[in-house]
């Protein structure tokens, strides 16, 4: 794919983002990034919430400014937003007050035309999307797939050289996903689209297979490209083919075994304290723990398999199998999940058993909860501020992820009975 | 047949458009006539000559509107787009909001006239500025905080498809603020008609003004005890009140309706006959069209400033020789504090040359009276209204009726009530001290029911099923179902009824009948009787204890039960 004569649509290079903490120090979320989408390449972005995707591709955008590194858009510096780049996104961001027709008329009001021809060009990419007969309807009044349609043509009407997608089929259910996905598939395929090169964002595997010519997983803490895989199959592809499987199982492998390395390796830093914990309910461990240990899988599954069998996406399973991993009820290895023996006991346990053990579970392998249990045993009153933890937390998480992690911890705390906490007052104390 | 419907309603829908702008014209011209200061225009006590009155009242209010309107478009966008302004901007707002209207009605009125001296422009100008005091704050901070709030994807989008600051402003913020802003200008026109009447008649020293309208028919009435004049004020006040809603604040709620940003159906939607007859008349649409488009072409123009490669390399050049952030920060502080210290400074000087520290006892003892009283005739509008409001609110049929009587209320200017009261307190001999203060919170009583009837309408039906299916006792079914349910509502409408209690206790707790006066003292009587003497350094006195108790009671009492409100009912 990449001939010398090929010049990348859009290069970015040793992009470093950093933002600032409410100390005012700067936390990094992303880190020394080279990416560059050639002409006919739909680039795939993969990785988890919190990797930093969507930042990566707003700085593609020119919606955000990285702190160092440079965006070289057609070999020349981007400068914020510019002419031929367009923006699908998650949410659509519609103008709810404005119809159809007005809404995708916006795309074109940087360029000045005359009313008319706006018109006619507006006109044209609702055809071309698939939403002729719609254009005076507001959009309160379409599905959810009629509104990422005009989300698509709002960006193709100002014919786009590159196109990026942030996430834009995740807000959909599977079927009006999946003939999105098919439908621009193939107006691409069949060259209909004067669009050249393509970023996808996304955390949906199968997604990313069946669409990207290249895809990135991002790593996190901060945002780094872990692996570059390139997707060799023809379009249209086959989810059920085996070469298809493979490369899937392939991402599924360096996503799980990601997981693995970076429990070893936080387990060791600043005593475990400020590991990041997934906020997963109980219940849904639970749950998930219950599943694995009945037929057909007896405490060992293919995390691929047992995903797609519980209608489950990456973005859910991966923090439960991480959950379960940092309490080691699981195991996982080479996109393998499988129960330990404490799994296969909480399982059969009844409640009370189950409380038991989570608890021994919990002071073992979780350091901050035993540390939130022991400052709460030590001190006279048995009450600690939140803001205490907090503060411990945010010198190495970002402010998003230690609300995540003290939700995590609070939740587990709870059913475990080792602690209570008050939200009105935000202070823990002791439960006995 | 439907020829005939065709043309019957465009003929209304015009009728409705030119005779608004007729009378508006009229108003308009008679309000640039000459007047002679020292001599009041008589007032006529006629009810032929109050519809005339009544329109000029109603033109007061709308170019009060309008003028709110530009105020809350610039000050607010500065303050959400500029940190640095909005360091001085916020604050500002902040105080000018509890700062008693009718309190300074008497600067601004001479300040007015000397403007436009000899002509009746300076007056109209200052009634219209008291009204625009009464209606702007809370509309520019609604507007502020829509700013602030407009969703980030939405932003992101608008980005980057380029649209220009003037586009954005146009496609994205203006709509997005429109719910909020809309229900503000209705609180606030609701707020406004006590104030219009209030600022038609005002005597400051020997300057005594009447400007014709429904505010100064009534002080005439007053002066000649004429209780069947007050009697048509009244009817005519009502009429002109119901015509705004029916013609003006429906539609528009109606027409807003779009603006709501959730993507979801609204459970109901609003209707309005006046806007379905606009929008279905031929003739309305086609008399519409062009300013629509011309509006269309206005709000997307780019309107950018000339940038030029050399421009940009300058102003790139200059941001690397600019100061640190945070030095132009201290700065800009050290600017503002330098200013406010040196007008302090200028205001002591003017008022401490006549005032002693008796006066600043006098003027608190006063105001440790009134407020007393705000908060005792809260208490016991609370007691009365919120167990009707839930009773009302629980009965959707009920509601349907009541809510708009309610809101009817609430807007209309308590005040033209007063002379009544009065006379009956006259009539009997009651002691002032105790039946006048009750006039403070006649007008805005209403605020705290229509809010509970809100409320309570607005509790889930599911929570309500269980409470019943549960058989929970009456006391605990208030205490842990109902009350915490209506709460956040309540405050918000009890702090609009403390709001408005303070304003009015300055024309309240002083008043005549005739040659009859009555005075309940207090920090309203004591503000309504410097302004007729003219006393301006024991009006500001009194204003500014005012503004300190109101701003006090705001931070100490509203503000803490606002966030428990906030934090308890939340589910997320």
């Amino acid at each position: 794919m990449t001939e010398p004569l090929n010049a990348p649509v859009i290069d970015l290079r040793q992009i470093c983002k950093a933002f600032a903490k409410p100390t005012g120090e700067p936390l990094p979320v992303l880190l020394n990034i080279d990416l560059s989408i050639t002409d006919g390449e739909i680039l795939g972005l993969l990785g988890r919430s919190g990797s930093g995707k969507s930042t990566l591709l707003r700085i593609a955008g020119g919606l955000i400014e990285p702190t160092s590194g440079q965006v070289l858009y057609r070999g020349a510096p981007l400068r914020g937003p510019a002419e031929g780049i367009a923006i699908v996104f998650q949410t659509f961001a519609l103008y709810p007050w404005l119809t159809v027709l007005d809404n995708v008329v916006l795309g074109l009001d940087a360029l000045e035309l005359p009313r008319a021809e706006a018109l006619r060009r507006a006109m044209a990419a609702i055809d071309r999307i698939g939403l002729d007969g719609f254009q005076s309807a507001y959009p309160r009044e379409l599905s959810g797939g009629m509104r990422q349609r005009v989300g698509f043509a709002r960006a193709l009407v100002s014919d786009p050289t590159l196109l990026l997608m942030d996430e834009p089929f995740s807000a959909l259910d599977v079927l009006t996903a999946e003939t999105l996905r098919t439908d621009f598939l193939d107006l691409w395929t069949a060259h209909e689209l004067p669009t050249k090169a393509v970023m996808l964002v996304t955390h949906n595997i199968e997604e990313a297979v069946l669409m990207c010519d290249r895809i990135l997983v991002l790593g996190s803490g901060p945002g780094h490209i872990a692996a570059e895989i390139r997707v060799p199959l023809p379009q249209p592809r086959d989810r059920l083919g085996a070469e298809f499987h493979a490369v899937v199982d392939e991402i599924y492998g360096i996503l799980t075994a990601r997981i693995t390395a970076n429990a070893g390796m936080q387990g060791q830093a600043h005593g475990g304290l400020v590991e990041f914990l997934p906020p997963v309910s109980t219940n849904r461990l639970g749950g998930f723990i219950e599943a694995l240990a009945a037929a057909p899988y007896d405490g060992h599954a293919a995390v691929a398999i047992i995903a797609a069998s519980l209608g489950l996406e990456i973005n859910d399973l991966l923090p439960i199998a991480e959950a379960l991993q940092r309490l080691e009820f699981a195991d996982l290895k080479d996109a393998t999940i499988t129960l330990t023996a404490a799994g296969k006991l909480f399982a059969r346990a009844d409640t009370e058993e189950r409380k038991r053990l989570f608890r021994e579970h919990l002071l073992h392998f979780v350091p901050l909860v035993a540390h939130i249990r022991h400052i709460l045993e030590e001190r006279d009153s048995h009450q600690a501020p939140r803001e205490r933890f907090e503060f411990e937390l945010q010198d190495h998480l970002n402010s998003g992820d230690t609300q995540k992690t003290l939700l995590a911890a609070i939740g587990w705390g709870r059913y475990a009975e080792l602690f209570g906490y008050d939200d009105q007052t935000r202070t823990f104390t002791l439960d006995r | 047949m439907l020829r005939g419907w065709q043309s019957w309603r465009d003929a209304v829908a015009v009728l409705l458009v030119f005779g608004v702008m007729i009378l508006i014209g009229t108003g308009a011209h008679q309000a640039l006539s000459p007047f002679i200061a020292s001599r009041p225009t008589p007032i006529s006590l006629s009810p032929a000559a109050l519809p005339m009155y009544t329109l000029r009242t109603v033109l007061r209010m709308l170019a009060a509107m309008l003028a709110s309107l530009l105020f809350t478009f610039s000050y607010a966008t500065l303050a959400a787009k500029s940190r640095r302004a909005e360091m001085l901007l916020i604050p500002l707002l902040d105080a000018l909001q509890s700062v008693p209207i009718l309190g300074y009605l008497s600067f601004t009125v001479v300040f007015f006239v000397a403007l436009f001296p000899g002509r009746l422009l300076g007056p109209e100008l200052a009634a219209v500025f008291a009204i625009f005091t009464s209606q702007a704050w809370n509309m520019a901070f609604s507007f502020y905080q829509s700013l602030r709030t407009v969703p980030t994807d939405l932003n992101d989008a608008s980005r980057s498809i380029r649209s220009s600051a003037w586009q954005r402003f146009w496609n994205l913020e203006v709509p997005f603020a429109m719910p909020g802003l809309i229900w503000n200008m209705m609180m606030s026109m609701s707020g406004g008609w006590f104030f219009v009447v209030a600022s038609e008649a005002i005597s400051v020293g020997n300057l005594q003004i009447a400007l014709p309208g429904v505010g100064s028919y009534v002080a005439r009435a007053i002066e000649v005890r004429d209780l069947s004049a007050v009697g048509w004020a009244i009817l005519a006040m009502s009429v002109a009140i119901l015509l705004y809603d029916q013609l003006l604040f429906r539609p528009l709620v109606a027409w807003a309706d779009k603006f709501r940003s959730e993507l979801t159906a609204a459970p109901v939607v609003p209707r309005s006959w006046v806007l379905d007859l606009f929008r279905r008349s031929s003739l309305v649409g086609l008399l519409y069209k062009p300013f629509a488009a011309g509006w269309k072409r206005l709000t997307s123009a780019r309107l950018v400033w000339p940038s030029s490669a050399r421009l940009q390399s300058l102003v790139r050049a200059m941001a690397h020789y600019a100061l640190p952030s945070r030095v132009v920060d201290r700065l800009w502080l050290a600017v503002i504090v330098t200013v406010v210290a040196y007008l302090g400074w200028q205001l002591t000087r003017f008022v401490g040359a006549s005032l002693s520290w008796l006066d600043l006892r006098i003027a608190a003892a006063n105001g440790a009276l009134t407020l007393l009283r705000v908060m005792g005739l809260v208490a016991i509008a609370t007691v009365v209204w919120v167990p009707i409001g839930v009773a009302v609110g629980l009965r959707p049929a009920l509601t349907a009726r009541i809510q708009p009587i309610a809101q009817f209320l609430a807007a209309f200017p308590a005040n033209l009530f007063f002379p009544a009261v009065v006379f009956l307190i006259v009539r009997f001999a009651l002691a002032p001290t105790i039946w006048l203060p009750p006039l403070m919170i006649l007008g805005t009583q209403w605020y705290i029911l229509f809010n509970v009837i809100a409320g309570a309408s607005a509790f889930p039906t599911d929570l309500r099923e269980a409470a019943a299916s549960f058989r929970i006792g009456r006391p605990k079914w208030w205490r842990q179902v109902m009350l915490p349910g209506i709460f956040p509502y309540y405050v918000t409408g009890a702090i609009t009824a403390a709001g408005g209690a303070w304003n009015a206790s300055i024309v309240s707790e002083a008043v005549s009948w005739g040659t009859t006066k009555l005075d309940a003292g207090g920090l309203g009587a004591y503000i309504a009787q410097m302004t007729a003497a003219g006393d301006y350094p024991r009006i500001a006195l009194g204003v500014a204890v005012m503004s300190s108790l109101v701003i006090a009671m705001n931070r100490l009492l509203w503000r803490p039960l606002y966030l428990i409100a906030e934090r308890r009912t939340r589910l997320d």
